[in-house]
């Protein structure tokens, strides 16, 4: 160890005589955390202006006109139960079992499908009854932040099917490995996030 | 249907939308064109595209994409700087009736381009190539965490920076001030292009740097040399850590806020209107807590700058370092408490004034506590008046000013008179140049050598210096008089002819700060043709005491042959005086990443993606957009970014070092 060494004989020594390379991919993980971190950051932004506008309806639909309770409740289990297939296919990637972990990422986008479905039938709903985006700031508040999070649904979706087949042309390597880590985390994340959504947004707009 | 159909390739852009009506713009346009051909034409004369392809666009090389921001900073410092002669001009002749040289809509494009330009794309490039060049040579890296993202961040802030001056000679720029507040930068009231221009710029840029912020924070919490604790990592890698934690927490505030801002003016939300539930002081709100931290997230690099200088010029260890570290950790923590200052005018009472007022005068403890940390530094050390020292004690002279005029505002019933007032401009340009600009002069004297190989032409640099210097001072103290009497910014014109004079004396220092600039490109121009006679082979001219100063002038790509192991604060300092020795042999291959110019291909997309959304051309911006996620995807395919640079190699660098010191040693 170098502090050893710096310490041993009476020569001070300024430099490692035996190199280990820096794994590759080391500051990969803090790396994607501090950029998730980032990604939250907008969200938080785009929390606090719904806070500020969620109230200002301009005489237009409210919440309790709006929202479906039963359907968010549909929507945000097939988020919930995307993220345990996620855990899944994580638990047979360790394992190293390629067409497990394949299947599981299949499901898992399944679900993900799944859920962006029943957003877009009920964004399609709610505009069709005149509750549009520009309707007033409450609305232009809604739709960008639960539009926000499903756009990023999309773009895991993306992600996913890369890795899919980057996994079937190249196996579990240790770059595939760490790729799936990361787009764990982006999952998982994203269903932190819809829980706050269902929270502030659905639960609490249908009290106010 | 012929019409349809341009309407249909060309959005909205017409041969209208080119401002040949405006003869400022067409010369400018033409002296630009000229000049750029010019370039071009040296660039394929000399058959350099190749060799800038593979030595520079393409390379991940951080010490190389650190002076290419350098570069980028430099030629939109002659932009900006042009905006704000063409402002002083203007104020001072604009009198007894006279309507100045600018019309309204042009000055409005101005001072909004001037604040955008100097703050987006000459500060932060600045900032971030000396961060960019610095951090990895200080703690003893071989390069950044991720350095193809490094290649990437880059290119996306030329690409913000492209679109920007597009705007100068397509279309038009925001005329809304720097910040593009709303009402103003809504669709009803800025229906041109100008803000959907500014809008996407910075959007650009932003994924730059909040991808740099993350790049350089994950570099410096795991790539620093083997003992190197935090408390012994040198002071600008320690201010460098705090601006990349603010990017990283602030920047996405920007993007989140000018995407509400471009809902509104594209999709027809109402986040920003005056109608339909919308609230445009919340976008004062958010746009601040962005812009707060990003005042110190461009002077808390060049404080460690400062402190690096006073420290290697005065012949001492940094006085206080600890107090120093945790000084800045407190500026960063209280930077995000202050936003509100920026707008007490808006009436949330006295209860929130008062605690922003506080917080903001509660940021003078920390600075100051800095500002004797230098001094003390100074006090009784064999100092060298060298041109970055020279820097710094102009720097600590300008910069406390700047500093107690802020305080000064930070009270809420002062600042109901002063707000908007040419007092405040005075302050932030007191602050901004007499600390972030003096600190890059400062830092750019000083890593210079270790850049290229020789040192900057001292006359030059002393003839910059003064101009600089004395330039502001003329061109804004008349600007806190001014601000005193209660005259506003963003004025064309004026009635009041008492004025007058002031105007004119901060023309005068506006013309000393340009000779300022001139005699620095001459500097750099004079010491290049001198550079034999400037040259330094030892690697350390200034008896210098951080990492950098251990490995050759310009450090070799591996930056250092073996890995150094840190025992001390001032590393280097401590190893000369242990009687370091280079090791000469037992050379071993080094792992590098390899060059790529997918970097420049994603920025290329992007900057058509925002083409497209600014002039409407929505078959571009879908194209550009599909282009650009199929890039992104592609790159991920390629698995092998790595290459050995061979032992042999290394040793042949070595040698060749070895060979030039020896000689240096039998010359001396």
């Amino acid at each position: 160890m170098a502090s050893t060494a710096i310490t041993a004989g009476a020569e001070p020594v300024f430099h490692l005589e035996e190199e280990h390379a820096h794994a590759e991919g080391g500051s990969t993980m803090l790396g994607f955390w501090l950029y998730l971190m980032s990604d939250c950051l907008i969200f938080a932004m785009l929390f606090a202006a719904f806070g500020v506008l969620g109230g200002n309806y301009a005489a237009g639909p409210a919440p309790k006109d709006l929202f479906d309770l039963g359907l968010v409740a549909v929507n945000t289990t097939m988020l919930l139960l995307s993220s345990i297939t996620y855990g899944f296919a994580m638990l047979t990637m360790d394992k190293g079992r390629v067409g497990a972990t394949q299947a599981w990422l299949a499901v898992t986008m399944l679900f993900g499908l799944a859920f962006l479905s029943i957003e877009l039938y009920e964004f399609a709903h709610m505009i069709h009854e005149g509750a549009t985006p520009q309707r007033s700031a409450f609305l232009s508040s809604f739709f960008t932040l639960v539009g926000t999070h499903g756009l990023h649904v999309t773009f895991g979706i993306v992600w996913m099917v890369a890795l899919m087949v980057q996994v079937a042309r190249y196996g579990l390597i240790e770059a595939n490995r760490r790729r799936l880590m990361c787009l764990s985390m982006f999952w998982h994340f994203l269903d932190v996030v819809w829980i706050g959504v269902f929270t502030f947004v659905y639960l609490m707009g249908t009290l106010r | 249907m012929p019409e349809t159909l341009t309407k249909f390739i060309f959005g909205r852009l017409t041969l209208e939308s080119l401002p040949l009506h405006e003869p400022i713009v067409v010369v400018t346009f033409i002296v630009v064109a000229l000049g750029g051909l010019a370039v071009l034409g040296a660039v394929s004369y000399f058959k350099l595209w190749g060799y800038l392809w593979r030595e520079w666009f393409t390379s991940v090389d951080h010490k190389k994409i650190g002076i290419m921001y350098m570069v980028l900073g430099l030629v939109m410092l002659l932009r900006g700087f042009s905006d704000a002669i063409m402002m002083r001009l203007q104020q001072a002749i604009a009198f007894n009736g006279s309507d100045g040289y600018l019309n309204a809509h042009h000055y409005d494009q101005i001072f909004t381009a001037h604040g955008v330009i100097m703050i987006f794309f000459v500060a932060m490039p600045f900032v971030t190539g000396l961060m960019n060049f610095v951090v990895p040579l200080q703690i003893g890296a071989r390069d950044v965490s991720f350095p193809f993202l490094n290649n990437f961040s880059f290119w996306m802030t030329v690409g913000g920076a492209i679109l920007v001056m597009a705007s100068l000679f397509v279309g038009e720029f925001a005329r809304t001030g720097w910040l593009a507040y709303p009402p103003l930068s809504g669709i009803n009231y800025s229906p041109d292009v100008g803000v959907d221009y500014y809008i996407w710029a910075l959007q650009v840029a932003g994924v730059g740097t909040t991808l740099s912020g993350i790049n350089l924070i994950c570099t410096i919490v795991k790539m620093r040399a083997p003992g190197m604790t935090m408390m012994r990592m040198p002071i600008f890698t320690w201010t460098s850590l705090c601006t990349n934690v603010l990017i990283v927490a602030s920047f996405p505030v920007l993007t989140a806020v000018l995407t509400l801002l471009a809902l509104d003016r594209y999709v027809g939300t109402n986040f920003f209107t005056n109608d339909f539930g919308g609230n445009p002081m919340m976008y004062v709100n958010l746009i601040w807590i962005w812009g707060h931290p990003e005042v110190y997230i461009l002077i808390l690099p060049l404080f460690g700058v400062f402190s690096e200088v006073t420290s290697t010029f005065s012949g001492k260890r940094l006085f206080g370092y600890t107090s120093m570290v945790y000084a800045t950790v407190v500026i960063t923590i209280l930077s995000y408490l202050v936003w509100l200052h920026h707008f007490f005018t808006m009436g949330s009472g006295a209860s929130v004034n008062s605690f922003f007022g506080i917080t903001t005068m509660i940021i003078s403890i920390p600075t100051g506590a800095k500002m004797f940390n230098w001094l003390f530094t100074m006090y009784r050390g064999r100092i060298r008046f060298e041109l970055p020292m020279m820097w710094t004690v102009a720097f600590m002279l300008t910069f406390v000013v700047g500093g107690m005029t802020g305080v000064l505002l930070a009270v809420p019933p002062a600042d109901f008179v002063l707000h908007n007032s040419l007092f405040l401009i005075a302050h932030f340009h007191n602050v901004i140049i007499g600390g972030v600009l003096f600190g890059l002069f400062a830092g750019i004297a000083y890593w210079w050598p270790k850049a290229f190989g020789f040192k900057l032409d001292p006359f030059w640099g002393k003839v910059s210096f003064w101009c600089w210097v004395l330039g502001f001072w003329l061109a804004f103290m008349p600007l806190y008089i001014l601000g005193l009497m209660g005259v506003t910014r963003r004025m064309r014109v004026f009635d009041d002819p008492s004025l007058q004079i002031w105007f004119v004396i901060a023309a005068f220092g506006a013309v000393l700060i340009a000779a300022g600039i001139a005699a620095f490109l001459v500097q750099i121009f004079v010491s290049i043709r001198k550079r034999a006679e400037l040259a330094d082979v030892t690697g350390d001219p200034w008896d210098g005491r951080t990492l950098e100063w251990s490995t050759s002038s310009p450090p070799p790509a591996y930056n250092f042959a073996f890995t150094p192991v840190i025992r001390d604060n001032d590393a280097w300092f401590d190893m000369k005086r242990a009687g370091y020795r280079r090791p000469l042999s037992g050379f071993k291959p080094i792992h590098m990443p390899k060059n790529t110019g997918t970097g420049v291909v994603l920025a290329v997309f992007s900057v058509a993606l925002g083409f497209g959304l600014i002039w409407y051309m929505w078959w571009l911006a879908a194209l550009s957009f599909v282009c650009l996620i199929a890039t992104a995807i592609g790159h991920t395919f390629n698995y092998h970014r790595d290459f050995d640079i061979p032992a042999a190699e290394v040793a042949r660098t070595e040698e060749a070092r070895t060979a030039l010191l020896a000689a240096e040693e039998a010359r001396a």
